[in-house]
């Protein structure tokens, strides 16, 4: 039977590309990606040796029981066979969701550092914008009325509020190697979102919503930021990037933008 | 309305608009159902082939795109706002017109009621408003290309602000407007087609016909109608919220201090979260009632063709029936990433793993049916093999996403539209090929082609593994979907020969679906005259002539007395055992 040798060698290739990694995630340039990339190996091996064995069995049954004329075997189950796969399938698949929770927990629900550097993010279309608070540590106040794109001041903040006027605005995300980030996520007009790669790490940006978002990057570079929640004709060119910087850059970097204001 | 007793002293109509047009006949609205998806899987690929065009050829010029979009695709050239309005359609075509319409309403509206021994549905006159129903919410979506704007651009899932906001992006303004008045009136459509289905299963069925004696098709008919009741009434009312913002200038899903094309926005109070609830919590089920006949339909063709009874009736319908349960409560997990809590992710993606179970259950339970079977490669057991081989690796992929912290980096990639295509897509529309072949003896009176038929099942099979398995790896390296194109980030660049590759794939696959059209229509009017009962089938269809008269078992009352899948029996004088022969046929 022609299909077996088809499954079998569809399954082959796939698990092919799979083990190869020709089109695979960038290195991870955090704890929590190391974390992730240990927990997609876990259940890539698992779904992996699954997705083999049960296309290899269907291929099998396929190639061994044409008709012949004669009788099957007369057979409505196996309660036994039954329990067993039922059971090993649960404790599988809620055994691996929770050997993942730990991640989740890490990201969304560990008690958060409060020294962590706080950056503003407003993403609107088609652009993502970053606000630092500057010397003050405070973030100045901000008026929907003020925005003015054009004048690069996306976030609308008032000039007649102290506390803003040393808050660095920034078309790109630039952080301190090695420093725990607390990013706060706003959108103005529908849903965007915060992707890197690298960092493994997903958000949506919701309108209405104040979204913190922690992280920590070790490797210095530079990262593509692809907006990644459908928001309208220029969701392909939602670009930014984020560069990860020495704390001497990052700081130096913060002194040229106060002075270029 | 007639009522059950009333209508089975109904006369056959007289006059070709009461017989194929306004008909109240269940096989003729069946039928009607089918050409109606079979129309719209056309209009469906064609914006598919469309889209995979032009993400790898964004800037070609093309005279007759300009030709049809004047504006969108002025001069020849498409415009990402014509990509994000082809996505749309093709994605709310696919879902609701064809998924959801061939098989429970088209497949089901022909056979539950013949399988149980019933004349008719329940309630005829009902069964022929939902369908006219579904054919003018058809009639509205589509009309949304031809409108100032054209069709929207906010995806199947329509989420707000972007669909709540004219001013958010063309197509915004009445395409989408069109776009929910025609799914509220889907909704509307599919909730009467729902209680027909349950009021039918219900009370109908024949003598003898126990539930334990239903085959495997009409427990996921049932289970189908029971989730797009539930469904449906929650996008109904979601419906009317969006068009009540959209109009009223209520906000129910507008929070404050929007600002939308450098217009501040006069709503407060409301949450662009609620809407995504009450979409999944009917869009989750929808999964399931694109997905659950067809795997009624692969264990009706598994056990007939390797004749040999299911593996694990029982264990089959609680796995049904655990489905359809536990599809109402994971709706969540296509939220991770929203902001909701991510205490509740974790609750979700426990439950999400649960549903892991059962279809893991049928998985195993028709490799058992297979296994020791004596195999007869029909076309239609080609299509519900294909069917295990897809199901098993689209169903594998959601292990990954059914986990929040993978999520993490796989939402909103590749790798989701690899997975549902996969899934509720491909291996939906196999159960839908696997039916086509199965009963179109039975529908049209004719046999089709086994040869045309399996020439296009190895084509479509080796086809969409081509097109939907390089969408999990470029998922894996971030490709984040719905780009109408690659050209603007450095990393996507690299990736672009895959996306070559799966356009080539795709518009092989579409070429191969010739052979079905062809085969399908050629079969109508020149196939061979088909017998009774040509698979040698126990189910109640294949008691009465091929096509069935009018009221399907005239006149008599068909009285059942066996189980639906008594194949191989020991001692019987043929290998199979019809439901409705002599009880006393059994031999122990």
């Amino acid at each position: 039977m022609l299909l077996a040798p088809i499954v079998w060698v569809l399954t082959v290739v796939i698990c092919y590309y799979f083990a190869a990694q020709v089109w695979w995630f960038p290195p991870a340039i955090s704890q929590h990606g190391l974390a992730y990339d240990a927990q997609f190996m876990r259940t890539l091996v698992i779904t992996g040796i699954i997705f083999f064995l049960a296309q290899f069995a269907l291929g099998w049954v396929i190639f061994r029981y044409r008709d012949n004329g004669t009788r099957a075997h007369y057979s409505h189950g196996n309660d036994k066979w039954e329990t067993i796969w039922t059971s090993a399938t649960a404790i599988l698949f809620v055994g691996l969701v929770l050997m993942g929770t730990r991640i989740w927990v890490a990201v969304h629900l560990s008690e958060p550092d409060p020294n962590a550097v706080p950056i503003e993010l407003m993403a609107k279309q088609f652009a993502f914008s970053f606000r630092y608070p500057g010397p003050d540590g405070k973030f100045g106040s901000t008026d929907l009325k003020l925005v003015n794109d054009a004048a690069g001041n996306p976030f609308g903040l008032d000039d007649n509020d102290a506390a803003g006027k040393d808050d660095i605005v920034s078309a790109s995300l630039k952080v301190p190697a090695g420093k725990p980030i607390k990013l706060i996520m706003h959108s103005r007009d529908v849903i965007h979102n915060f992707f890197v790669r690298e960092l493994r790490l997903k958000q949506d940006i919701v309108p209405g919503m104040e979204i913190p978002l922690y992280f920590q990057a070790d490797t210095p570079g530079v990262y593509e930021i692809p907006c990644s929640e459908l928001c309208g004709l220029g969701h392909f060119q939602m670009r930014s990037t984020m560069e990860v910087m020495s704390e001497a850059d990052f700081e130096k970097w913060k002194v040229e933008q106060a002075a270029n204001k | 309305m007639a009522s059950p007793v009333a209508h089975s002293a109904h006369h056959a109509p007289q006059g070709f608009i009461r017989k194929y047009v306004f008909s109240l006949d269940h096989k003729v609205i069946g039928i009607q159902y089918y050409f109606l998806a079979l129309f719209s899987v056309l209009i469906g690929m064609s914006l598919s082939l469309l889209m995979r065009f032009h993400m790898v050829h964004p800037d070609a010029k093309v005279g007759w795109f300009g030709t049809l979009w004047p504006t969108a695709a002025q001069g020849g050239i498409m415009t990402p706002e014509l990509y994000l309005s082809l996505m749309t359609m093709h994605g709310t075509i696919m879902v609701f017109f064809v998924l959801t319409t061939a098989p429970q309403s088209g497949f089901g509206n022909f056979f539950l009621p013949i399988q149980i021994g019933a004349e008719d549905m329940a309630f005829p006159v009902l069964n022929m408003l939902s369908f006219w129903t579904t054919l003018l919410a058809l009639g509205v979506m589509v009309s949304a290309f031809f409108v100032q704007g054209g069709a929207p651009l906010a995806g199947w899932t329509a989420y707000p602000p972007l669909s709540a906001v004219p001013q958010a992006g063309p197509g915004e303004g009445l395409g989408q407007t069109l776009w929910i008045v025609s799914i509220a009136i889907f909704s509307g459509a599919s909730l009467m087609g729902a209680i027909n289905f349950i009021a039918t299963l219900i009370d109908l069925r024949c003598k003898g016909m126990s539930l334990m004696r239903l085959p495997l098709t009409c427990w996921t008919w049932f289970v189908t109608a029971i989730l797009g009741l539930l469904g449906f009434a929650v996008l109904l009312a979601a419906g009317v919220l969006l068009i009540l913002d959209r109009t009223a200038g209520t906000s129910f899903f507008l929070p404050a201090g929007l600002m939308v094309s450098d217009q501040i926005l006069n709503h407060k109070g409301g949450s662009p979260l609620l809407w995504q609830h009450l979409f999944w919590f009917f869009g989750h089920p929808e999964v399931y009632i694109a997905i659950l006949p067809g795997m009624g339909v692969t264990s009706q063709l598994l056990s007939t063709f390797s004749r040999k009874p299911i593996f694990g009736y029982r264990a089959m319908v609680f796995a049904i029936l655990s489905i359809g349960f536990l599809g109402f409560l994971v709706w969540g997990h296509h939220m991770f990433m929203s902001g909701m809590s991510p205490y509740s992710a974790m609750a979700f993606s426990v439950l999400t793993m649960a549903i892991g179970v059962p279809s893991a259950i049928k998985t195993f339970n028709w490799i058992g049916t297979l296994w020791g079977g004596r195999i007869r490669y029909t076309a239609a057991m080609m299509y519900a093999l294909g069917f295990v081989s897809l199901f098993v690796t689209g169903g594998l992929s959601g292990i990954f996403l059914g986990q929040p912290a993978l999520d993490l980096y796989f939402h909103d990639t590749y790798f989701v539209v690899g997975h549902f295509h996969m899934i509720m897509g491909v291996a939906a529309i196999f159960g839908m090929f696997a039916g086509t072949f199965y009963w179109f003896p039975k529908m049209f009176g004719r046999m089709m082609n086994e040869t045309l038929g399996k020439i296009h099942f190895y084509l479509t099979f080796v086809g969409v593994y081509a097109i939907f398995t390089p969408m999990h790896y470029l998922g894996i390296a971030g490709n984040p979907r719905r780009y109408s194109d690659f050209t603007n980030f450095d990393f996507l660049g690299k990736l672009l020969p895959v996306h070559t590759f799966m356009t080539h794939a795709a518009y092989f696959t579409a070429a191969a679906q010739i052979l079905f059209f062809f085969n399908l229509f050629w079969s109508m009017w020149k196939g061979k005259k088909a017998p009774m009962n040509p698979w040698d089938a126990t189910t109640l269809e294949w008691t009465i002539p091929s096509p069935p008269p009018f009221d399907n078992f005239a006149g008599q009352h068909p009285v059942v007395n066996h189980g639906p899948y008594e194949y191989g029996v020991p001692g019987a004088p043929k290998d199979f055992i019809m439901q409705t022969d002599p009880a006393d046929v059994h031999a122990e």
